[in-house]
């Protein structure tokens, strides 16, 4: 039944129409003389509705269609990390080598390496009994990343045969009682969800070392967060920096429709990255998915979909990954463009009608599980939307805030005076903090959750202030009010503002946070005492100490000098006062 | 399959025609249309099935009639390429313009263009040098970057344009731009203003022309704009020379993507433009850059005119988003008088940082430029602030930026349109500026470059 033939009925643009085949939906078929792939989408009469994943100009109805009987899946197995896949899993070093710095198409090629041999050690024994994801052996993958090979799902049994040794993905490596062989490459369909045992609460916090998002709006492990920001406004700098920072062991990377020097700056720059983690190149835990706006855009609708499988794989071996995509509304338009081109009912401003459901299923797919092995593992999605004009009542930022827990939200006002990273903390929420801060206290400092609330309440404090020297100016406040300003002005510049190009500024662990928050609270604690003292506010702000505390954290070393820098600020502070 | 000329237009509508019953018809395949009156016209296939074929008419569908004979040529639509092309003035469908002969064809290239692979590219980072202060310190371009000019009715634009053209260079390098200009449905008169400004300053004879003007068929403006950058595409990756792509105006562009959706009953996006708009400007866009193992490079200047001044229109907001940042044309301060009017505070360069710093144009770059920003900004801030309440509610930090707000129009931002100011004159100007303002209110300097490079405050 799989090799069933029809013939092209109709093309318009990525949409072609095929007669004289049965398949079922989501299938994958090959189209025209060329063997272009694409994807069932409709069934209508006797008529198959198909988005092809390459460029259609030059194919003429009449042209062979060919079933393959498989719908879109992905190859899992040794090898995924360090690749660099388009939005249908094709290595672009592969697609490079074969067709040059043009893509063309028509062109295959494998997820996985075929031919590369791995080290696979056995960690079950025969007779033992597996079940469905149960691990059989391990890999090392890659330097630091060891590649748990699992019994694909639906197979199960007693261990007939196990061997250690040098295999590549498609060779036997274990048989069952049953006859079963088993290869370490799996094939899994990109639009189902790998099953798992339960979903945990998310109690443990994605540390990114990025002050403004660890500190006030945190993520959770298997949490979702949704980035919306109006172009210019530093999102893409942002999930640049959590690919390179996060504590995720393993980061999968989706640009979906965004531009190719941006891509290539990611491309280059990834492999040169240390993870400061482990000391070894970044490229090691990661796995990146290209597929920039002017190719196809029925493989920029798979991209996310490929990308997630992968994630969910490496979750099932354990690992707690990062799915970063870039940006969801270029995947959502993909979806616009082919529903129109379907002359399906538009909903919200041309977009299907189905656009909130295929996000909400997208974001599920996130969460931490107990693997089908048994072990904890996995996915936290951070999502970046480009609403157009800014404007975050469109149908894609509201259908991503309707399901995310955390909402950056970025700002271009901020971002025009090169506030970074532009996040603005009055309108930003993240709904972890009640799950995360019992790991807080236990593992940061007892009093981590009140710090916090301070900070953010002198933030929302000074928000208010603000209103009032719009209108009056600053110096018609009373001192008292003008140190709340420049605490808050300290906050913003000191604490929330993070160089992500400076070597040191870019990454903060926690500690460093809590103390930089702290040395905040300190400062405020002092200057109201040396105020209340008789000291004027100018010399209070402006004592050395309190500069050489700002720009000290462009320094190495910060985190060991800051208690000394605090205590000196601290003794400056005082001695200010005695002066009156 | 060619050959054959088929009378089976069944219906007409705007720029698109619909034939019955032809032999299989390629999508993509160009057309040409015999009128009864002899007139040949050319289209393309834009939907194909053994049913219907619609075609898109470049010249538009005036005098079609259902005798119109329509040959469909067997092939997508080619550009013949050859580095004869520099120097040469093309219509909007690439035939000659300036009476010269036809183009000697090295091959024929489709002009749809396969995308780059993103992995074949190389990043761009050399810093170009446009000689105008503004742009070079705070939105620097570099070779390879797509960087619009956002600008609307009654603005400069094509004087940066032309400004631009003529003074873009590498530092230390005498490699030139050839530039290819591409216009859509411009008006007469601006174009002669550009051919007449590339005349007098030489630049002519190193740039290849592609003119579709405003009483140009409008649909033909779809396809001027692939012949340009096959054309670029061919002298850059063939033949390793940099390129500057100048197209204006990317708004005419746009409203032809509307008439041929309007026509074609599509499901309307945003402000009635087609939904697969984005896609559709992609596909131009990204064909800037660099790529592995040739030394040529693209830059794209893309005008496109805001309707309303609306940055949040479709346009300018969907270009927003595939060009790596944007110079952005003030209506405030070209009321001012001050020229260039770019409004430096939603301008941005998203490779700026890949192009600047040591080596390529100095150490103190980022910082100055962060520093510039956040002064003028908060500068003009306090403009709003002052109209309320006066200048005596200000403290002492307040008055000094807004002063230097005030200095930076006039002083930073003013220059003439053959002034071509190098980057150290242009940093070294910015640091004069600064002065202005105490160093203690400078938090974006580091203490390093205030040391080496202050005017008053510096330490031999």
């Amino acid at each position: 039944m799989s090799e069933e033939n029809g013939l092209i009925y109709r093309i318009s643009g990525p949409v072609v129409t095929a007669i004289g085949i049965t398949p079922r939906m989501y299938e994958v078929v090959r189209v025209g003389d060329e063997g272009l792939m694409g994807e069932v989408i409709e069934l209508h009469g006797d008529q198959s509705v198909i988005q092809v994943y390459e460029e259609t100009s030059g194919i003429s109805p009449g042209e062979p269609v060919i079933r393959t009987g498989q719908t879109l899946s992905v190859q899992l197995g040794p090898g995924l990390l360090t690749q660099i896949y388009d939005g249908i899993q094709r290595p672009l070093a592969d697609l490079e080598a074969k067709m040059g710095v043009f893509i063309k198409r028509g062109v295959d090629a494998d997820g996985l390496d075929m031919a590369k041999m791995w080290d696979f050690k056995a960690t079950v024994a025969v007779g033992d009994e597996v079940a469905a994801g149960a691990i059989l052996g391990t890999v090392q993958e890659t330097e630091t990343i060891e590649h748990r090979v699992m019994l694909p799902l639906g197979k199960s049994g007693v261990i007939k045969s196990i061997e250690s040794g040098e295999f590549n993905v498609t060779q036997t490596i274990c048989t069952l009682e049953d006859g079963t062989e088993i290869a370490m490459m799996q094939e899994w369909p990109v639009r189902t969800p790998r099953p798992f045992v339960q979903k945990y609460a998310p109690n443990v916090p994605l540390i990114t070392g990025q002050r403004i998002l660890d500190f006030l709006f945190p993520l959770a492990k298997g949490g979702t967060a949704g980035i919306p920001g109006p172009f210019g406004s530093g999102k893409t700098v942002i999930q640049q920096q959590l690919a390179k920072w996060s504590d995720a062991q393993i980061v999968v990377y989706i640009g979906c429709g965004e531009r190719g020097n941006e891509m290539t700056e990611v491309l280059t720059e990834f492999p040169h990255l240390i993870d400061p983690h482990t000391g070894t190149p970044l490229m090691n835990r990661t796995t990146m998915i290209a597929n920039t706006s002017n190719m196809p855009v029925a493989a920029r609708e798979a991209s996310v979909y490929t990308g997630i499988t992968i994630a969910e794989y490496f979750r099932d071996m354990g690992y707690d990954v990062a799915l970063m995509a870039d940006s969801t509304s270029r995947w959502a338009e993909a979806m616009r463009e082919i529903s129109s081109r379907l002359e399906e009912m538009p909903g919200e401003e041309g977009y299907p009608a189905y656009l909130s459901s295929r996000l909400a299923e997208f974001y599920e797919r996130a969460g931490r599980v107990q693997t089908l092995a048994g072990g904890d593992g996995s996915i936290s999605v951070i999502g970046a939307v480009s609403p157009p004009g800014g404007d975050i009542s469109e149908p894609v930022s509201q259908g991503t805030l309707r399901i995310v827990k955390v909402f950056w939200g970025l700002d271009a006002g901020l971002a025009r005076q090169r506030h970074f990273p532009s996040i603005n903390w009055l309108s930003s929420y993240s709904l972890y903090p009640q799950a995360l801060d019992q790991w807080y206290r236990d593992n940061i400092a007892s009093d981590f959750p009140e710090v916090r609330t301070e900070i953010s309440a002198l933030l929302q404090v000074e928000a208010e202030l603000q209103e009032i020297v719009q209108l009056v100016g600053s110096d018609a406040l009373p001192i008292d009010q003008q140190l709340t300003l420049e605490v808050a002005r300290m906050i913003r510049e000191y604490f929330l503002q993070q160089n992500a190009f400076h070597d040191v500024d870019t990454y903060s662990d926690l500690n460093l946070q809590y103390a930089m928050a702290r040395a905040i609270l300190s400062f405020q604690e002092e200057a109201k005492k040396a105020i209340a003292g008789g000291a004027g506010l100018e010399e209070v702000v402006n004592v050395q100490a309190r500069t050489d505390l700002i720009r000290g954290r462009f320094e190495d070393g910060y985190a060991d000098r800051i208690e000394g820098l605090v205590a000196e600020m601290s003794k400056q502070i005082s001695t200010a006062s005695e002066g009156n | 399959m060619s050959g054959k000329e088929y009378r089976t237009i069944t219906d007409v509508k705007g720029p698109l025609v619909f034939l019955n019953k032809t032999e299989p018809v390629a999508f993509g395949e160009i057309v040409q249309l015999r009128l009864t009156d002899g007139t040949v016209k050319n289209g393309q296939v834009l939907d194909t099935s053994n049913d219907q074929v619609v075609v898109q008419v470049f010249e538009g569908t005036a005098r079609i009639d259902r005798q119109t004979g329509v040959k469909f040529l067997g092939d997508v639509f080619r550009l013949p390429v050859s580095k004869d092309l520099i120097g040469r003035i093309l219509d909007g469908a690439g035939r000659p313009r300036d009476g010269g002969p036809p183009i000697v064809a090295e091959r024929m290239a489709d002009i749809i263009g396969a995308a780059i692979n993103p992995y074949s590219r190389r990043s761009p980072e050399s810093f170009i040098q446009t000689g105008i202060s503004a742009i070079d310190a705070c939105t620097s371009l570099v070779r390879g970057q797509k960087l619009p000019i956002f600008s609307a009715a009654g603005l400069p634009h094509n004087d940066i344009a032309l400004q631009i053209a003529r003074q873009a260079k590498l530092v230390g390098s005498d490699d030139d731009f050839v530039v290819v200009f591409c216009a859509m449905g411009i008006t007469a008169e601006e174009y002669n203003y550009f051919v007449s400004d590339l005349e007098r300053t030489g630049a002519l004879e190193n740039a290849a022309l592609f003119i579709n003007l405003a009483d140009d068929p409008a649909v033909e403006r779809l396809i001027t704009p692939r012949l340009a950058l096959t054309a670029a595409e061919y002298l850059a990756f063939e033949h390793d020379y940099h390129v500057l792509v100048i197209y204006t105006d990317m708004t005419n562009y746009c409203e032809s993507l509307r008439e041929i959706g309007a026509a074609r009953e599509e499901v309307p996006g945003r402000r009635g433009y087609p939904g697969y708009m984005y896609t559709d400007l992609a596909m131009l866009y990204e064909r800037a850059g660099l790529v592995k193992g040739k030394k040529g490079s693209i830059t794209q200047f893309p005008i496109l005119t805001m309707p309303g001044d609306d940055i949040t229109h479709p346009i300018p907001d969907l270009s927003g988003y595939i060009t790596e940042g944007q110079i952005v044309i003030s209506r405030e301060l070209h009321q001012k008088g001050i020229y260039p009017p770019i409004n430096v505070l939603p301008s941005l360069s998203r490779l700026m940082n890949a192009g600047i710093g040591p080596g390529k144009t100095r150490e103190d770059h980022k910082s100055v430029s962060d520093q510039l920003y956040a002064a003028y900004a908060q500068g003009k801030e306090l403009r709003g602030l002052v109209a309320i309440v006066g200048q005596d509610a200000l403290n002492e930090r307040d008055l000094q930026l807004l002063k230097f707000a005030d200095l930076f129009e006039n002083k930073f931002l003013r220059q003439s349109r053959d002034e071509d100011r190098t980057i150290e004159s242009t940093l070294d100007l910015a640091w004069d500026l600064l002065t202005n303002i105490d160093t203690k209110f400078l938090v974006r300097l580091d203490q390093k470059w205030i040391d080496k490079y202050h005017p008053t405050e510096k330490k031999e």
